[in-house]
């Protein structure tokens, strides 16, 4: 295995064994993502909008929040005791940092998603059957995009002041052509359209990804050298 | 560190530029009011066009050259790209707000309603707020090389952004009246709004020019007093 990569994998590694021995951000993630899906339940008219019209739209929002949410830790727990310094005077390229950082979110949202879904699924009767390859596979999709930015965008924002409140202002934007593109697969699928009727919007969520992985990767170099 | 020019004759450029593009200004006004015919459909709520375009025309360019400002920041790190961009972002975050507020007074007599979420529209609400997430990140940092380095991070990832959301909400749906100038056959306006359309459209780039260089000006000043300061 390259170096790098095993620097990488060594990174998410730490992260993530961090924090399955609290599991406190995990938990308060998830309970969060549980609250918003309650609250999109009580936020409109039941006889003017039917939960299958609601579904889409509350699963992505939620999803959107919640990886929001998460993604503030990453670089939070770095701070304290000048840990992100340490990890910087490791004989590591930047690249592997980043990409550790990465993969650790992508976990840590992920596993938020996987068991948000479940309830997702019961809150809004949503009939899965045939769609759930398709929705899976744009969950993990969006979920690669909200990642690539929000990890470096939360390297910047956690060197400032108000950090909690600057990610969100600053990631979201970039959440948009994912979520449109997400929120359109999610309707047309669960509404028992064929895939083949959505591939157009896949493959904006894959050039996005593609794309925006690339890019932080390459700018992450800027974000963390003196 | 890189020596930074004096601030006095960058300042007195950008107050004769923005003197010549607001005398300009007024000439649009003349030109868009007494000689170019009324729209036979909108009435004189087409009037708004010759500053709505022109607006948006500033705000666009004011947004590529701070993603081009922000490329070079990083290959070549001169501070002085990182006080252009600042100018640049903080000019067009003014354009947008220009375009933002003139497109629904002209939308509410042609289209009847204020706001409604066309691809276009939803586009350049989401010009305005990066310069806003932009300005924001620069105003939450403290430490000047810190702040470019982030800055021109987030400028360039702004700038790969828009097509994207360009193409997605496009995809959504648009309702936006069709490009008139920018189109692979001949414009479609008659002379005289082209006319009018392309002075005011040169007027804007000069207002653009004017404004940036001052601010560019008033960056530097600070600059170079704050550089004083840690020197003493």
């Amino acid at each position: 295995m390259p170096e790098a990569v095993r620097s990488a994998l060594a990174i998410a590694g730490k992260d993530l064994r961090l924090e399955f021995r609290t599991r406190t951000a995990l938990l308060s993630a998830f309970v969060f993502a549980v609250l918003t899906l309650l609250v999109f339940n009580f936020s409109r008219d039941q006889s003017l909008i039917s939960t299958a019209d609601l579904a889409p739209s509350a699963l992505w929002i939620t999803v959107a929040f919640g990886a929001v949410v998460a993604m503030n830790r990453a670089f939070i727990i770095e701070r304290e005791q000048g840990a992100f310094d340490a990890l910087l005077l490791a004989p590591v390229p930047r690249g592997a940092i980043y990409w550790g950082k990465f993969l650790a979110n992508l976990a840590f949202v992920g596993l938020v998603e996987a068991l948000t879904l479940p309830l997702f699924v019961l809150f809004f009767n949503v009939p899965l059957g045939r769609a759930l390859p398709g929705l899976l596979a744009t969950l993990v999709l969006a979920t690669i995009g909200f990642v690539a930015v929000g990890t470096i965008l939360s390297a910047m924002v956690v060197r400032t002041r108000f950090a909690e409140l600057m990610l969100p202002v600053l990631i979201l934007p970039f959440m948009v052509p994912p979520l449109i593109g997400a929120v359109q697969v999610t309707a047309r699928l669960l509404g028992g359209r064929p895939l083949t009727e959505v591939l157009g919007w896949l493959r904006l969520l894959v050039t996005y990804d593609v794309v925006f992985v690339t890019l932080c990767t390459l700018a992450f170099t800027a974000v963390v050298d003196e | 560190m890189t020596p930074l020019p004096s601030a006095g004759r960058v300042i007195r450029a950008g107050r004769l530029l923005t003197i010549l593009g607001l005398l300009g200004m007024a000439l649009v006004y003349v030109l868009a009011l007494q000689f170019t015919p009324v729209e036979a459909r909108q009435g004189m709520a087409q009037k708004i066009f010759y500053v709505h375009a022109p607006a948006a025309w500033g705000a666009l360019i004011a947004f590529i050259l701070v993603g081009v400002a922000s490329i070079l920041y990083l290959w070549l790190h001169d501070p002085r790209l990182d006080l252009f961009a600042e100018a640049s972002a903080e000019v067009g975050l003014a354009f947008s707000a220009v375009m933002l507020t003139t497109g629904p007074i002209w939308g509410k007599p042609v289209w009847g309603t204020w706001w409604t979420w066309d691809a276009r529209l939803t586009l350049t609400l989401f010009l305005f707020l990066l310069f806003l997430g932009y300005l924001t990140l620069r105003a939450a940092v403290r430490e000047p090389v810190e702040r470019a380095r982030f800055s021109a991070v987030l400028g360039i990832m702004a700038l790969v952004l828009v097509p994207f959301i360009h193409l997605s909400v496009y995809l959504f749906r648009t309702l936006h009246p069709q490009p008139i100038l920018l189109k692979p056959s001949r414009p479609s306006l008659p002379p005289e709004m082209l006319r009018t359309l392309l002075t005011s459209m040169g007027v804007y780039t000069l207002l653009y020019l004017g404004f940036v260089t001052l601010r560019y000006g008033i960056g530097l000043r600070r600059a170079v007093a704050l550089r004083e300061a840690d020197d003493a």
